[in-house]
């Protein structure tokens, strides 16, 4: 028997695909200014990567507000009630059809590993991308910041990395995004906010 | 209307007409630079046989002058680098251009900001002989023939004797009464002309300097700002600012402000525009703490349209004809790369200089060095420099390279007698087993009697021809792989450095994640037919 429930609301889809966007596009040029690729030409790419990152700066002030303002940011607590129920339900379930063993609600929207997921790439990975790359936008003012000593190679390599684990992430979300109730079940619920579940 | 406009006409050509002696009894409207005509001085009123007699009329009134010339390199043509030691100089070092003024003196010294110094005996404190015209002509008609060791000719005079060719006189007296201050045609009479001909030897200097358009130099733009040469090498007592000994790679001093204390140099970029002058992009400034100005700023030298020479084979001098006359070869575009008197050379223009750290500090090779022969090219000059001394920055370099005459006895070069019309000159006679005894002599060098070529070459750090902002370099012209500075260490280059381990590991996970995904969906596929 299927529901629909509304799990993700208007800002929140608003927030995630327009932040999809950006990372998307991100990776695009900061890939043409590590020497990847040559679409943009590389001081359209500079230009392009370091406008996007300020848009996504202005997206983040208001996601962080809307997280703390709503309590949002409690679907990020990571729980290990079930964590390997759905392990095994990725590893073998899945293939047997089994139903999901989560069911997600307004008050609890990500599934265990999910909740995992997200929180490591809030506190790890966004830090990683986020410092590296700040410091990499204020470069000229190293000195002045007492950070003279620092070097352009460490922070671009810390950038690199950050951006190899964000496209690792980026091919997994988009993959896992199909194993819902359907497979475009999780994908409507981002669009419509509306989820189906058993 | 026509007869309002028809009035109108006649209103303003009466008051034209009427206010004409008006503006006549006003002070002159002409810009002067000056506050003397040199035409109404009596002194000037003469005929001047010979350099040296309108010298003696200009020191008359500029009583100082000749000693303001004697103490600068103009005249001494010598230098000791407080740096390494060395003296320096044209009377001093080589180079791989025409070698050495050694036993060339008439020929070379046509340069010379002096008249008569023919031989090694030259009197360096003859006032007389101090040539003030070389500098200050406006005229353009001053003319110093080589091969008459600084002098001028007055009179139409054949020259070298016997040879048919007239060299003619000039009028010194029209010259000495239309002294001005110096400008790009003076200086540029010899440094357009260095190594032998035009932008022969500079590549950022030659004579489409003379009237630059504003793509070809920003500042010396004919119709725009009009600099002359001294705007920025500005004098002092007749000693003029920069050096290419001890050349300012680094002006960390800022902009030069009248009244600050400052013994900077004023021809650096920086003593006009400061250490951060992009307003803009602050990035940019941070570029200019690695990178000299003139690396993004010239983006290319030799862009006037005169190719320069970048190399130089004298291994290959002496070739004549069937007649055993000396020969000229040129290439498709009517430039000379080859003469039996000089050897091989190949020319260019909109040359992309190339790149080194640079400190300034700079080391000669010279007639008392030894050196050994190998597969490495010997250095004229040596110009030191590293990423990590906090001197340096990445400079832009005209490098010649050549072939010219070594002593693999003594391991020394070779300052051979080229010019010269007798019986010993290369030039005229082809044989150096004539040419290099007299030149080495004349240079107090030993030579051992053998001789072979050794492959040389020597850096030009570039600084003219600077373009205007929108022509300078694009960022992908150096962040890419194989671009401008690709073999410069020290720096990491976004686009042209990367991590390899970073980039192998990084795309390693990616390529997993994907092979993950791809299998666990095929899997999904396969378990949903059975």
């Amino acid at each position: 028997m299927t529901q629909r429930v509304y799990i993700f609301k208007g800002f929140e889809r608003f927030w995630h695909w327009s932040q999809a966007g950006l990372i998307i596009f991100l990776m695009l040029t900061g890939f043409e200014i590590h020497g990847t690729h040559t679409l943009f030409g590389f001081e359209k790419a500079v230009y392009l990567h370091t406008n996007a990152a300020w848009t996504l700066v202005g997206l983040w002030i208001f996601a962080i507000f809307w997280h703390f303002t709503t309590g949002e940011w409690r679907h990020y607590i990571p729980t290990r009630e079930k964590i390997l129920t759905m392990a095994k339900y990725y590893s073998s379930g899945i293939f047997k059809h089994e139903p999901h063993p989560f069911k997600p609600s307004p008050v609890n929207k990500h599934n265990p590993l999910q909740r995992l997921t997200y929180l490591a790439i809030l506190t790890l990975l966004s830090p990683l991308i986020w410092i590296t790359g700040w410091l990499y936008l204020f470069y000229a003012d190293w000195p002045a910041w007492g950070l003279g000593k620092l070097q352009l190679e460490w922070i671009a390599t810390g950038h690199t990395i950050g951006a190899f684990l964000m496209l690792a992430f980026l091919i997994s979300h988009l993959y896992l995004a199909t194993t819902g109730h359907k497979i475009t079940s999780q994908l409507k619920a981002m669009i419509t906010g509306w989820e189906e579940v058993e | 209307m026509k007869i309002i406009l028809t009035r109108l006409v006649v209103a303003v050509v009466l008051g034209a007409w009427l206010g004409l002696p008006a503006v006549a009894s006003e002070a002159k409207s002409v810009k002067l630079t000056t506050t003397a005509d040199h035409s109404k001085f009596k002194e000037l009123d003469k005929a001047f046989s010979s350099g040296p007699e309108v010298t003696q009329t200009c020191l008359g009134c500029h009583t100082e002058a000749a000693g303001q010339i004697h103490r600068t390199k103009h005249w001494k043509w010598e230098y000791l680098n407080p740096d390494t030691k060395q003296t320096l100089g044209k009377k001093t070092i080589l180079n791989n251009f025409c070698i050495s003024i050694a036993s060339n003196y008439a020929s070379c010294t046509s340069c010379h900001v002096g008249y008569g110094w023919k031989d090694a005996n030259f009197d360096f404190t003859s006032e007389k002989n101090v040539d003030c015209l070389v500098c200050h002509d406006t005229t353009g008609n001053y003319r110093k023939p080589p091969g008459l060791a600084g002098n001028v000719v007055t009179r139409d005079t054949e020259f070298p004797p016997g040879s048919g060719k007239i060299v003619k006189g000039i009028d010194l007296t029209q010259i000495a009464q239309k002294v001005g201050k110096t400008s790009r045609d003076t200086c540029g009479a010899c440094h357009f002309y260095g190594g032998g001909g035009d932008a022969v030897k500079h590549g950022d200097l030659d004579s489409s300097m003379s009237a630059p358009e504003k793509s070809l130099d920003v500042h010396m733009d004919a119709v725009g700002l009009d600099f002359t040469c001294a705007t920025c090498h500005k004098t002092s007592s007749h000693d003029v600012a920069g050096s290419r000994y001890t050349p300012t790679a680094k002006d960390t001093g800022g902009a030069h402000i009248p009244g600050k204390s400052d013994n900077g140099n004023p021809a650096t970029c920086v003593a006009c525009h400061g250490n951060g002058p992009h307003k803009k992009e602050a990035r940019l400034n941070q570029h200019a703490t690695k990178i000299a100005c003139q690396t993004c700023h010239i983006p290319a030298f030799a862009r006037g349209g005169i190719a320069t020479k970048m190399t130089w084979d004298w291994s290959t001098a002496g070739q004549v004809d069937a007649e055993g006359k000396q020969i000229t070869r040129k290439d498709d575009k009517g430039r000379i790369v080859y003469e039996s008197r000089k050897g091989d050379f190949t020319l260019a223009e909109n040359v992309i200089p190339e790149y080194a750290w640079f400190n300034g500090h700079i080391e000669y090779t010279l007639l008392t060095d030894k050196i050994e022969k190998s597969d490495q090219r010997i250095k004229i000059n040596k110009l030191s420099g590293s990423p990590t001394d906090g001197k340096s920055l990445i400079w832009p370099l005209k490098v010649f390279r050549g072939s010219q005459p070594y002593d693999p006895v003594n391991k020394t070069l070779i300052t051979p007698h080229t010019a010269g019309n007798d019986d010993t000159g290369f030039w005229k006679n082809l044989a150096w087993e004539k040419a290099i005894p007299p030149g080495m002599k004349d240079s107090g060098a030993p030579y051992s009697g053998k001789f072979e070529f050794i492959k040389t070459e020597m850096s030009w750090p570039i600084t003219h021809m600077v373009a205007p902002k929108d022509k300078a370099l694009g960022c992908v012209e150096c962040h890419a792989k194989g671009g401008r500075l690709a073999g410069i260490q020290g720096v990491y280059m976004p686009a042209r450095d990367a991590n390899s381990l970073v980039d192998k590991a990084g795309w390693g996970i990616v390529l997993l994640t994907l092979i993950g995904v791809i299998g666990h969906a095929i899997l999904r596929i396969v378990s949903r037919k059975h």
